[in-house]
């Protein structure tokens, strides 16, 4: 048996909804640690919770962008585990997202100012929006009732979602920080994988 | 002692400040890395003794003098001062430090200088992100004369009666309350009296989001974020946010920027 034989035998044994189990933990967790000022919400809970969350979002789209490239190349397939997390990442940006408005900018009239006037947020925000549809379409009552061709076509926002989202870390950085610069870097070429051959063997899809 | 800028309407906030904890926990100090924590983490490689600073410029007295003999015979006062950082945060540091208007007159202050221009220690084999390259260290930094040698203005070399931890600057730091946090900058080795405004580091980095007098001013918003508000640290995960005071709520200091567009020299 192949390493990656090993791995997917492995994973077979593996619920899906495992992958919900383990981020709504970790999302418990982060915010009972923020509540009870523990670790590194000593100080400041209400940035570090924000960052933590939006950063396992982030996490969460590049892992999904990551499962085609990665049964391509290795033959490790995560295919069973794709929906489930897409659907945690988009649970982990709107955790993101709640934290910002209901903790940190606190008010209406503000959470409206900033996305309107601050470009890091609006670019923020057109991401959580485009992985509204995406949301909501992750069942298999969407997917039969769209067809896979279009269902598939739909599907392909969550490009643009994970390159908003990086942008988004870029942007609100100070300062020459390497982090948000490797995000970028590793969704786009996660997504050019889709576009352009790299001169494999294998037929690209 | 400590009960400047306590006076007024405009200060209706009792300064309570910060535990020292607090303090020493929640840093930038970017050649330790750029995590609020990585400074607290880092910090302890710095090395803060022997401390020598090179004072040069347009001075009656220049020299390489020891922290010893820069500060001796001057005396330390406990400043308990609010602390804004440009991020849309807050803390109240009690401060012990000296007038910088003080070391200023002991080094004798030519008549052709204008300005004072400050530079951070580079210990590239103990500093991370110096390594890192987040900005072009060494950190610079500089006040107009009048701005240095206003009496808010102190040098400090302690919070709490402490010596101040490496994470806030050892062993001796600016500290400008009026202005961003950024402004205050830390460890100090070398104070140049010049005639012309000194290049300063984010100003370096981003003209565009970091100028020169980078006075504290709800009404004039970072590029990024808005400055009119600010949460002080300490607060909790509910922390409600509070009102953002002019120049930090240092009015007193308004008379230097007389006749200046604020919105043009921020």
């Amino acid at each position: 048996m192949t390493p990656s034989q090993a791995i997917n035998s492995a994973l077979r044994k593996l619920p899906a909804w495992t992958v919900y189990i383990v981020c709504a933990v970790y999302v418990a967790w982060q915010f009972w640690q923020a509540l009870n000022q523990l670790g590194p919400y000593q100080v400041e809970p209400i940035n570090v919770l924000e960052r933590a969350y939006g950063e396992l979002g982030l996490k969460l789209l590049v892992l999904g962008l990551m499962v085609t490239p990665l049964r391509k190349w290795t033959g490790v397939n995560l295919i069973k585990f794709r929906r489930a997390i897409g659907v945690s990442a988009f649970f982990l940006v709107f955790a993101h997202f709640s934290v910002w408005v209901v903790l940190d900018v606190q008010t209406a009239e503000r959470v409206w100012t900033e996305i309107v006037k601050r470009p890091y947020v609006t670019v923020g925000m057109m991401s959580f929006i485009l992985l509204f549809p995406l949301a909501l379409t992750s069942n298999n009552l969407s997917l039969r009732r769209l067809g896979p061709i279009r269902w598939r076509r739909l599907h392909k926002l969550t490009y643009p979602a994970a390159i908003l989202g990086a942008v988004h870390y870029l942007w609100l950085v100070k300062g020459f920080q390497i982090e948000p610069i490797i995000y970028l870097v590793v969704i786009l070429a996660l997504i050019a994988t889709r576009y352009v051959s790299f001169g494999g063997n294998r037929q690209t899809a | 002692l400590g009960a400047i800028g306590l006076a007024g309407a405009a200060h209706a906030d009792t300064l309570e400040p910060n535990t020292l904890e607090e303090i020493t926990s929640y840093n930038n100090y970017y050649e330790f890395g750029t995590g609020k924590g990585d400074p607290a983490a880092n910090a302890h490689q710095l090395v803060t003794s022997p401390w020598s600073i090179k004072v040069d410029g347009l001075v009656d007295n220049p020299g390489e003098y020891s922290l010893g003999d820069l500060l001796d015979g001057l005396t330390v006062e406990e400043r308990i001062y609010r602390f804004r950082c440009v991020e849309a945060w807050s803390m109240v540091v009690p401060w012990n430090g000296i007038e910088l208007a003080d070391i200023l007159n002991k080094v004798g202050v030519q008549s052709g200088a204008k300005y004072v221009a400050f530079e951070t220690v580079v210990q590239p084999e103990n500093m991370i992100g110096v390594q890192r390259r987040v900005l072009d260290f060494p950190y610079v930094e500089g006040l107009r004369l009048d701005e240095a040698t206003h009496p808010l203005t102190i040098l400090a070399t302690g919070i709490y009666g402490e010596p101040i931890a490496n994470q806030n600057g050892a062993p001796i730091r600016l500290v400008v309350p009026w202005k961003y946090g950024f402004k205050s900058i830390k460890s100090i080795v070398r104070i140049t009296l010049q005639e012309n405004e000194p290049p300063t580091s984010w100003n370096k980095s981003n003209a565009r989001e970091y100028g020169f007098y980078s006075n504290v001013n709800p009404n004039i918003d970072h590029p990024r974020w808005s400055q009119a508000s600010e949460r002080r640290i300490g607060g909790g995960l509910f922390a409600p946010r509070i009102d953002t005071q002019m120049f930090n709520g240092y009015d007193e200091v308004a008379s230097l920027y007389e006749g200046m567009d604020l919105a043009e020299f921020y």
